[in-house]
């Protein structure tokens, strides 16, 4: 059983087994949806005593990166005539950021908006607009969770379980 | 675990201070250079936590700058920081990464400093252009620890061997030749858009011709100065090489 030192606010040992526990499954769960890929394991790899953080950074600049490509793409997309091809490369940014994170739903959305502006398919682009402006706000909000729990655990004495 | 490997690799790494080679004694200092915020962030802590100095800006301008070729100096580290490494995105606005890496390559003072392209698109044109300009390596995105790890091994190795086309088998050369093999009656690992759930390392190849005896002869993109279009449109082709990463570790 480990032992704890130097900290006062550390909950019995079940409650952490506990909390690592669902943190798992939850963690999985969003691996199984498809949610993320393995290039979001790659990036909790990364963290280390000198940046604790670092996914929930790369996360934050993600969220404030997508945000403005969205808003960029829905302006063009309002435009008349539609420049597709900025379309394209704002859509092409989101992609290559999303995969950076391992958002892999988003990710492959960003595939099919893509090749609407090829096609210059104004629907299918609309679509895929509100479908990468809803499948981003469901990952900030798991993401959200996710570090929430991570918190719980670090705040509980325990440590966050890597995914292998 | 992975804190464990990093560890030891850092270990083992520290051993091959000893060598003679010119980034051998001290941190190998990266250049990064990549438009997308997030992809900056990541690639500058894989190289941090590779114990490399780091400088990362975004655009091949500012690189440019950086590493004093605008202004026409003459010595390639005037600003005091020697660069051992240039890292940079294949697809940005304004020059791309592979405008970026002629320019280096056509300067007598930065030539000598090795190119590594990275890019979200497994496109073997793309990836033959940059290698036929002198690029060491040409990484595929999203890039891995993994690959970092490569680099680093590369930058610690005797510099003379980097332009040896038979260099002492690298495990990525030894692949390449495996899979030339096989070839283009592969099937389809998955799509071209890359969209399989464990994202593949790095493209490797050490010599000019990374693809002796596979030629795919496909209509060559053209690389307009403007990276926005032209030069990011997705490859509808399969490139071997995916077949080729799937058989490396993938941490």
């Amino acid at each position: 059983m480990p032992r704890f030192h130097g900290q006062s606010n550390h909950a019995p040992v079940d409650i952490v087994n506990q909390l690592q526990k669902q943190y798992v499954d939850y963690l999985s769960s969003l691996f199984h949806e498809g949610v993320l890929d393995d290039q979001f394991t790659q990036l909790q790899k990364l963290q280390d005593e000198s940046n604790p953080d670092f996914t929930v950074e790369v996360a934050t600049l993600f969220f404030v990166d997508s945000d403005k490509l969205i808003n960029n793409m829905a302006a063009a997309l309002e435009r008349s005539p539609v420049d597709f091809k900025q379309v394209d490369a704002d859509v092409h940014q989101l992609k290559g950021s999303s995969s950076s994170i391992g958002a892999m739903r988003v990710k492959n959305l960003c595939i099919t908006f893509r090749s609407f502006c090829e096609t210059q398919n104004y629907e299918g682009c609309l679509i895929c607009l509100q479908q990468v402006k809803n499948e981003c706000a469901v990952l900030k909000d798991k993401l959200q969770n996710l570090f929430r729990m991570e918190q719980q655990i670090v705040g509980a004495g325990g440590s966050v379980p890597l995914m292998d | 675990m992975a804190r464990n490997g990093v560890a030891s690799w850092r270990r083992r790494s520290s051993d091959q201070f000893d060598d003679p080679s010119p980034c051998g004694s001290e941190d190998v200092h990266v250049l990064a250079v990549d438009d997308s915020l997030v992809d900056r962030k990541v690639i500058e802590h894989l190289l941090k936590i590779s114990s490399c100095k780091v400088t990362a800006v975004d655009s091949g301008i500012r690189a440019l700058q950086f590493l004093g070729l605008d202004e026409e100096k003459a010595a390639g580290d005037f600003n005091g920081l020697k660069v051992d490494l240039i890292i940079t995105d294949y697809c940005m606005p304004g020059m791309t990464g592979y405008e970026l890496l002629k320019k280096i390559k056509e300067s007598s003072a930065l030539r000598e400093i090795p190119v590594v392209i990275m890019s979200s698109e497994n496109v073997l044109a793309r990836i033959d252009r940059c290698l036929e300009e002198g690029a060491e390596d040409f990484i595929v995105k999203p890039v891995k620890l993994s690959d970092v790890k490569r680099l680093r091994d590369f930058m610690t190795r005797d510099v003379g061997d980097r332009v040896r086309s038979d260099g002492e088998g690298t495990t990525h050369k030894r692949k390449l030749q495996e899979s030339s093999d096989v070839s283009s009656s592969s099937p389809s690992v998955s799509s071209a858009s890359s969209s399989s759930s464990s994202s593949l390392p790095t493209t490797p190849s050490r010599s000019p011709s990374p693809s002796p005896s596979v030629s795919l002869s496909e209509p060559s993109s053209p690389s307009p100065s403007t990276g926005s279009s032209g030069p990011c449109s997705p490859s509808s082709l399969e490139s071997p090489t995916r077949r080729l990463k799937m058989t490396s570790c993938c941490d």
